[in-house]
């Protein structure tokens, strides 16, 4: 029992992570249209951003803040300057963009900082858990966060003109820019919002994963898994998603197949319920018309 | 009275295509104006010129006496126009509610629920589906959420690009008459094209016939309801 | 038709081949010399030649799925592990001589492809991205795993040794190898070019065009997907048979998760749905960290990135792009 509770709580922390990347990768796609493969490595860059703030003596949530403002701008311009040429093009030139924006950041987050993997402060190390070891101040923490973005971010689409203009914006453009929504720029704050996104979730992972470029690249995946599971297009669903995945995934690994096959029986769950569940167990069914 | 739009020496090119040559058209203050022609005479590229998408464009768009030619669409919306384009354009993925937010988009007033009232009034059909997704409702209820969502901006200028393509004849005229009477309530102008060009006509005050890109005739809408090019070939008579 | 359309036909009309008079023969005559020079070269350079023919194939393999077909596949690698492991399993546990081994594995591989194609081509978009990137997860997982380490020898793979050419042969093992790459090379090259004018291939055009179009027009969407799927599993797998061949051994480490992904900017670096591209694709992923490597430990995967953009930007056509000016 105790052990299940380990599990359970182990991978409920995990989940809370990966929602906050599926979260990021909702976002992308709901400003977009596209998935971002790029977004783990942005958000590991953020994370090496934080990094050197901290470096230089800022107090934890000053440098939280900068890194995030950081990515939101860089998220920005990576949008304007790489992402909107080919916004038209075929869906593989996109996807080609977004697998050279992965390797790039990656390269050169190695090149600046080095593979060596380095430590990264938790500010939830003193808050106390629950229950002793089961749960882990900062898994407490890592949930408050998660839960506050995702809370924003659903309301944003939800409530918001903006927000309901970058959901048009990124299905039907010419439709949107007739109806006065300046398209551009508003697919440009959608970058710059996922972007942040992902630097938080890069930001909560570092201390549990130790800061290196590759950090986030098996987490891409669980991430991903996540958004779709939970539907690509609806965020709230998305971050259940990450958070089933993480239980899945801890569950399966103590119990059913070991950590070798752990991420197989993952994936292969999400892709049975893919197959059934073509637009995630949340989405929503959209009309394609001719 | 300034026309509410007034074009003149009207290039525009898709590419190195050149699709509309030297157009010219008068849409008056508060009348309904059609835009006629056959299938690619040029009538969905002069209103892309108007709104600034798709088309390169040069001559002058005036609207309401100042120029718009090339002014980002955002903008253009911003000033009171709202195109409504072929195919409807509506937000298939988006409940009925939210299209009719966003037509609103450009307003910053506090009437705009009021508005939305007013709307669903207009077309009930549309209260009843007021939480739906966009891309469930039927081709009449489209055309019907796509007008009001125009209407939404309380435009100065409505552009209906082919209102009644793809629609039962029925469908065509519940729909002609409601805009009838919202057109003739309000000060709106309106620029419509159609293929149905009696039905147009008989709506019509003022008319322009393209043919491969030119102005063919352009008047009155007696004009070319007596003209006999336009009786031939457009009216069947 | 509307004005856009019946603009963008014209601009088709103009820009379409006219008297290709002089440049075939001459395209043909180069790609000849180019085959026949290994034979000529020592028993390295035939050797790395083959390598490289074997990644064109591999590239042909993915450019049906996805340059013709529009089905974008992060996983190839996996078929390529599969091929390379099928025909070692059937070299040494079935003592099938190598150049039957090769075609069997090719069918395995059709039948995976198959197998896996017809449900996965019912996503769409990032699901499929989602999917194909857990085959290319999950092979090598699979492969390492001790429950079937009888078949594949587990983590550490499995050697062999190659055969010796048959009499006539004078030049050596490495060239016979280069040969046995050339001529499966052409084959595959030739089938895909036929396959490609056919009505199989017009229907994966017009799959890739537009899905739900296709399947108005009476194209069996999920049989034709799911064949494109097969098709393109087994050339790539193919090209895993005969490298499994090149390295006189396999392990699962050989076929990582990047690799997958190297296949693609391969393939679009070179040109999607060009004849040339899966060449010069090659060319370039074989090439590129043999120069890069010397920079930096990373380099190689940033001028990938940097390459990979500067084809999408300037050149969408692929490199194989530079060969449509002369075409004019």
């Amino acid at each position: 029992m105790e052990e299940l509770l380990h599990q359970l709580s182990a991978g409920f922390s995990s989940g809370c992570i990966y929602a906050c990347l599926a979260l990021s990768l909702v976002l992308i796609y709901q400003a977009t249209g596209h998935v971002n493969f790029a977004q783990g490595e942005m958000a590991t860059f953020a994370t090496y951003v934080a990094s050197v703030l901290l470096g230089l003596g800022l107090p934890y949530w000053v440098a939280f803040a900068g890194a995030v403002a950081v990515a939101f701008a860089g998220g920005m311009l990576v949008q304007v300057v790489l992402v909107r040429p080919v916004q038209k093009a075929p869906v593989l030139s996109a996807v080609a963009v977004y697998i050279g924006l992965l390797v790039i950041f990656n390269s050169v987050a190695g090149w600046i900082w080095g593979f060596m993997s380095r430590d990264f402060p938790s500010p939830f190390a003193s808050w106390n858990g629950i229950g002793g070891s089961y749960i882990s101040g900062h898994s407490l923490g890592v949930l408050a966060v998660t839960l506050c973005v995702m809370t924003a971010v659903a309301l944003f689409f939800r409530l918001t003109t903006v927000g309901l203009a970058m959901r048009a914006a990124a299905v039907n453009p010419l439709s949107s820019s007739l109806l006065g929504i300046p398209v551009a720029r508003t697919l440009a704050l959608g970058w710059g919002m996922a972007a942040a996104v992902g630097a938080v979730s890069g930001i909560l992972a570092a201390p549990i994963l130790y800061l290196d470029p590759n950090m986030m690249g098996g987490l891409l995946l669980y991430g991903f898994a996540g958004a779709l599971l939970g539907g690509i297009s609806n965020p709230w669903g998305a971050a259940l998603g990450g958070v089933l995945v993480g239980l899945i995934e801890n569950l399966a690994g103590a119990y059913l197949v070991g950590t070798e096959l752990k991420l197989l029986l993952a994936l292969a769950l999400i892709v049975g319920v893919l197959l059934f569940k073509p637009h995630g167990l949340f989405g929503l069914r959209t009309v394609s018309r001719v | 009275m300034k026309p509410a739009l007034q074009i003149s020496d009207l290039d525009a090119a898709y590419g190195s295509v050149q699709v509309l040559r030297k157009a010219y058209l008068t849409v008056p203050a508060g009348k309904v104006t059609s835009l006629l022609g056959a299938n690619g005479a040029g009538k969905t590229t002069m209103l892309r010129a108007i709104s600034n998408v798709l088309v390169k464009a040069s001559g002058r768009i005036e609207l309401e006496g100042e120029s718009i030619l090339g002014m980002p669409t955002d903008r253009i919306v911003k000033r009171g126009v709202a195109h409504v384009p072929d195919g409807r354009g509506t937000l298939a993925h988006m409940t009925v509610r939210e299209n009719l937010r966003l037509g609103a988009y450009a307003r910053r007033d506090r009437e705009i629920d009021a508005d939305m009232e007013r709307m669903l009034g207009y077309f009930p059909r549309l209260k009843e589906r007021f939480h739906q997704q966009a891309g469930t409702l039927s081709g009449g209820e489209q055309q019907m959420l796509a007008i009001s969502r125009a209407l939404m901006l309380r435009p100065r200028l409505l552009i209906l690009d082919e209102p009644s393509f793809g629609l039962a004849p029925k469908v065509v005229r519940e729909i002609f008459d409601i805009l009838g009477a919202i057109t003739t309530e309000s000060s709106i102008s309106v620029l419509l094209v159609e293929q149905n060009a009696s039905l147009a006509l008989a709506l019509s005050d003022r008319a322009c016939l393209l043919e491969m890109g030119e102005v063919v005739i352009e008047g009155p809408a007696q004009e070319l309801r007596d003209d006999d090019r336009v009786r031939r070939a457009y009216l069947g008579t | 038709m509307n004005t856009l359309v019946r603009a963008m036909h014209a601009r088709a009309l103009q820009t379409g081949r006219r008297g290709a008079s002089l440049i075939r023969p001459a395209a043909w005559l180069i790609a000849l010399a180019a085959a026949a020079v290994p034979f000529f070269l020592g028993d390295y350079q035939a050797f790395q030649c083959a390598q490289l023919l074997i990644l064109a194939i591999a590239l042909l393999g993915l450019n049906v799925l996805t340059g013709y077909t529009g089905q974008i596949s992060l996983g190839h690698g996996a078929f390529f592990a599969l091929g390379a492991y099928f025909s070692v399993v059937l070299m040494g546990h079935a003592a099938v001589p190598y150049w039957l081994a090769i075609p069997l594995a090719a069918l395995l591989c059709f039948g995976c492809g198959l197998l896996f194609g017809w449900p996965a081509l019912r996503l769409e978009g990032p699901y499929l991205a989602l999917i194909t990137f857990a085959l290319a997860v999950a092979v090598p997982t699979l492969l390492k795993h001790d429950a079937l380490s009888f078949w594949t020898g587990g983590v550490q793979g499995i050697s062999i040794d190659r055969d010796p050419p048959p009499a006539f042969w004078h030049l050596g093992l490495d060239h016979w190898l280069y040969l046995l790459c050339l001529a499966w090379a052409v084959l595959l090259f030739w089938a895909v070019n036929n396959l490609v004018r056919s009505r199989v291939g017009r229907a994966l055009v017009a799959i890739r065009e537009s899905g739900v179009a296709a399947s108005a027009m009476g194209i069996n969407r999920p049989l034709y997907a799911a064949l494109a799927f097969g098709i393109s599993a087994l050339i790539t797998g193919t090209a895993g048979a005969l490298s499994a061949l090149a390295a006189q051994f396999v392990s699962p480490d050989s076929f990582p998760p990047f690799l997958s992904i190297s296949f693609l900017v391969g393939l679009v670096v070179g040109g999607v749905a060009r004849p040339a591209g899966p060449v010069i694709g090659a060319v370039f992923l074989y090439a590129m960290p043999k120069v890069a490597e010397d920079v930096s430990k990373g380099a190689p995967w940033a001028i990938y990135g940097i390459t990979l953009l500067l084809v999408v930007y300037l050149m969408p056509n692929g490199l194989s792009g530079i060969f449509d000016r002369f075409k004019r």
